[in-house]
């Protein structure tokens, strides 16, 4: 089984519910980065036991390519979430996502299950990553202790529904209602190296909010979005892809770090800009994702 | 004895003068002549021809027990008038009638009925579905029913392969005369293609409409020049199913996704050229390829000149916006359609002979460059499934399926891999309706597969960078998701039997048999 | 594994499957299927293989499937005896007796 990459790309996490048959048995055709099958709000209560086999067999049966499998588990103040953690272990799904989180202790209360069901299961000690939701205020507000949490954490995402709520607002097309908390997430997420998510769009009919809902974040430095339909995903993708000009520059950064770093020289010039090898990781990104677009078939 | 796409038949079908299917090209320059029917003449003043009732039409045709009698299927899932007729035939105690339908559906189950009771004891359609696809595949019809093509109907009938007694018309509007037409009145449903062979080739002649006009009805699809009697009934179906609302393109995902690959293939064809012709169906993702082209014409700045086939108003949009100039029209699937045709300039009817026909002089078909078409299995050498399902049982129609894609330079056949449970890509159909030297390229959400006959045609995709696989590799994609399915298992009895367009024998149908575990 | 009560799971859905378990005496297995000329012979081996990795030997066992793949029958036929026994909301033998 391939370790998981924390760092891999993720511009699409689509939903889907692990107890729902005709969908989790290919829904990764439509080409989202990483499947979230869902334990939690998609499964209804009286049907959790049944989400676990079903999933079980999904992660054990059904070739999912490339993309990668997560799986959303049921909150620390349910009864679920204990045996959640560990069919998601057996079945080897390459990370969890924590419903809920509210702190660092949250994100170790999963982490020592998740260590637990390893040892239990015979999986490799730290394969499962983790990654966590915030959806309160009090989770925004720690946002930064639950990115630190943990070394298997690989991004936290933001779940503007419960927090929507809380704050006593609701949509709103300008996005004002989540500016605070979208921003507070994307800067705990860079302070502690890990990536960030947007929160899902439920109109599945409004494309174009859609599209202007992904502007804005990807304006924001989030690395992706959750979303609900395969319908979505083209768009992401489109907004996410650089442009040609960008991959072009993005190339000749690359290369002159390369060379300079090899003649020893620390600053230099591209295109009339000063850089210096702080630039080497943005220019690799956005070469990352032009490779995901089909755009660039280079090899650096 | 094995015809070219492998299939057994039996030896006691090949009788005067039928032979087994021998390959899209046997019949190439036949010569034949035409059979023609036998009429009365009507030299005297006359001013009507309308009679009391359908009852009055078939006493006065002179129907009999052993005649053919037809209909068409432009009211499609709506029509009233095969089951008006055959309610009369059955209440004057006549027999053994072979029925002879462009094709039938699910409006049409009643008939079972007459199948069981010895009244229709011959079958000869495209489409078969419902009950009379279970009565047919129990082994209720006393004679094997015959499956054609809609060309192969009309050739079926030029030749005189099938001798049709007489042909009962709906029609939306006629006059007293019989000049009948598709537009108009209570049950509009725009062409009357399917019928024209009918009106041509009966030896009588029977409109039935449900709104009578002055005479003369024109434009008309029927001339009363071969009309004997006309018979004006309250309702001659049901409007809300003969047309669907105006269609829309699907907003399925999967669809979507095998309907952009399908889209993309064609653009990296020699054929996507400035005027290209093009035919595909109203579902799935058929239509919603119109999407994707749309795109790739703007791209690359040119229209196409024409479609033919069973229009939708998606098509009509294309029309209207100016990315193709003419629509051949043979069948009207929704209101958008109905309303366009003899409407908007360049949308007009051809008749089912023009559009499919293997043995005129030269089809519509013959010169189209694309379709696009459905399949309910493909199998690993293009051999198309449109008739029996999983199960069996006979519920689908060759329809223009073998035509178009015998016809068109480049067929493509856009399916999922899998429904449900059951493979799409296998190794071998269940029925052989359209015989795969036909079909070029399969088109899946999981890849693309051409036919090894079209090197070109893998060129071409190579050249564009579009990539695909071999249809061996999608089938063992199919059979690691569901399983290798078992074959079905049928009886001995041949129920049914596919004609290839030509006349020759592509396959047979056999009484299906009740599952058991242990065999 | 002791069928002590009547459990049900999955549902009619197209491609899925719904199990019912109930007591009796030896196997009782009836089957049908929307697939049952391709898959019949496919299923009912799953569904006995499913049973005796669980150690089940006496159960009436009622598969109405809608066309589900392989692994959701798999995953009803164990999620009905599971909750049969009441023991399907944790310590699931994930990889053993479940495989």
């Amino acid at each position: 089984m391939k370790k998981p990459d924390k760092n891999r790309l993720r511009r699409t996490m689509m939903f889907l519910s692990a107890q729902k048959p005709s969908l989790i048995k290919d829904a990764y055709i439509y080409g989202s980065d990483s499947v979230i099958l869902d334990l939690e709000d998609a499964v209804s209560e009286n049907q959790k036991d049944s989400a676990r086999f079903s999933l079980y067999h999904a992660l054990k049966s059904v070739d999912y390519g490339d993309t990668e499998r997560l799986v959303r588990i049921n909150g620390l103040d349910t009864p679920h979430w204990q045996e959640d953690v560990r069919v998601c272990v057996a079945g080897g799904a390459d990370g969890i996502r924590i419903a809920k989180c509210e702190s660092a202790r949250d994100v170790q209360i999963v982490e020592e299950a998740v260590a637990a069901a390893e040892k239990e299961f015979g999986v490799e000690e730290g394969r499962t990553l983790l990654m966590a939701a915030l959806e309160s205020p009090l989770g925004i507000i720690n946002a930064l202790e639950i990115c630190k949490a943990s070394p298997r954490m690989f991004g936290i995402a933001l779940s503007g529904g419960d927090y929507r709520r809380c704050l006593h607002t609701k949509y709103y097309p300008s996005g004002n209602e989540l500016f605070v908390a979208r921003g507070n997430i994307v800067i705990a997420a860079r302070a502690a190296g890990i990536q960030c998510f947007d929160t899902v769009f439920t109109d599945f009919n409004d494309m174009e909010g859609f599209r202007r809902e992904t502007m804005l974040i990807k304006e924001m430095g989030f690395d992706g979005k959750s979303i609900v339909t395969p319908k979505q995903i083209a768009i992401v993708h489109e907004i996410f892809t650089p442009t040609a000009r960008e991959i072009a520059e993005a190339e000749r950064v690359v290369l002159a770090i390369r060379e300079n770093a090899k003649k020893g020289i620390g600053i230099f010039k591209v295109d009339g800009k000063m850089l210096d090898v702080a630039f080497v990781e943005g220019a690799e990104r956005t070469l990352a994702l032009a490779r995901a677009a089909g755009l660039y078939k280079g090899d650096l | 004895m094995r015809n070219a796409v492998g299939r057994e038949i039996p030896d006691q079908l090949l009788t005067g003068g039928r032979e087994v299917f021998q390959g899209n090209a046997y019949r190439e320059n036949a010569q034949y002549t035409k059979a023609g029917p036998t009429v009365r003449a009507s030299v005297m003043p006359r001013e009507s021809k309308v009679v009391a009732s359908i009852r009055e039409a078939i006493l006065q045709c002179g129907l009999r027990d052993g005649m053919t009698i037809s209909f068409h299927h432009h009211f499609r899932d709506g029509d009233y008038i095969a089951n008006m007729v055959m309610k009369e035939v059955a209440d004057l105690g006549i027999r053994d009638i072979t029925i002879a339908a462009s094709s039938m559906g699910a409006a049409h189950d009643p008939i079972a009925e007459y199948i069981e009771q010895g009244i229709v004891t011959g079958l000869q359609t495209s489409g078969i579905r419902g009950k009379i696809g279970e009565a047919v595949s129990t082994g209720k019809l006393k004679t094997p029913a015959i499956l054609r093509t809609h060309g192969g109907r009309v050739r079926a009938v030029e030749c005189g392969e099938v001798h049709i007694d007489v042909a009962f018309i709906g029609a939306p509007t006629s006059d007293e005369y019989g000049n009948a037409s598709g537009k108009g009145g209570k049950s509009d449903c725009g062409v009357l293609s399917y019928a024209d062979v009918d009106a041509r080739h009966a030896d009588k002649v029977v409109i039935i409409t449900d709104t009578l006009v002055p005479f003369p009805n024109q434009p008309c699809s029927i001339s009363c020049v071969n009309v004997d009697y006309v018979v004006v009934v309250d309702e001659i179906g049901n409007p809300a199913k003969i047309a669907s609302a105006a269609a829309r393109i699907t907003d399925n995902p999967r669809d979507l996704k095998i309907a952009e690959k399908c889209a993309g293939i064609m653009k990296a064809t020699p054929y996507f050229k400035d005027g290209f012709s093009f035919q595909t169906g109203v579902g799935g993702p058929s239509i919603a390829v119109t999407l994707f082209l749309k795109k790739y014409m703007q791209e690359k700045g040119i229209r196409m000149g024409w479609i033919v086939g069973g229009i939708s108003t998606p098509m009509v949009d294309l029309l209207k916006e100016g990315y193709v100039k003419y629509l051949a029209d043979t069948q009207d699937f929704d209101t958008g359609a109905i309303a366009s045709l003899g409407v908007t300039p360049g949308h007009f009817e051809v008749t089912c002979s023009e559009y499919a026909n293997p043995m005129n002089k030269g089809a519509y078909v013959n010169k189209l460059d694309f379709v696009v078409l459905a399949a309910l299995e493909i199998d690993v050498h293009f051999n198309v499934n449109v008739i029996t399902g999983s199960d069996g049982i006979l519920r689908g129609a060759p329809g223009g399926h073998p035509d178009t894609a015998n016809g068109a330079k480049c067929t493509i056949i856009v399916a999922p891999l899998v429904r449900g449970r059951i493979p799409t890509v296998c190794d071998s159909v269940v029925t052989v309706t359209t015989p795969g030297e036909s079909v070029d390229i399969l088109v899946t959400e999981y890849g693309a597969a051409v036919n090894p006959r079209r090197r070109d045609l893998m060129e071409a995709l190579d050249a564009a960078g579009v990539p695909h696989v071999t249809i061996e590799e999608l089938r063992d994609k199919a059979y690691s998701m569901v399983g290798v399915p078992d074959p079905v298992r049928f009886g001995d009895r041949v129920v049914a039997i596919l004609e290839a367009r030509d006349g020759t024998l592509l396959d047979v149908v056999r009484e299906i048999k009740p599952y058991s575990f242990d065999e | 594994m002791k069928i002590k009560q009547t459990a049900v799971a999955g549902t009619l859905e197209s491609s899925d499957v719904m199990v019912t378990v109930e007591p009796g005496s030896g196997l009782e297995l009836s089957i049908s299927s929307s697939v049952i000329n391709q898959y019949g012979r496919a299923i009912r081996a799953s569904v006995l293989d499913v049973l005796e990795r669980l150690e089940v030997q006496d159960a009436r066992v009622t598969i109405v499937d809608r066309g589900a793949l392989d692994c959701t029958l798999r995953a009803r036929v164990e999620c009905a005896v599971f909750r049969s026994g009441e023991i399907s909301d944790k310590n699931i033998p994930w990889g053993g007796a479940v495989q």
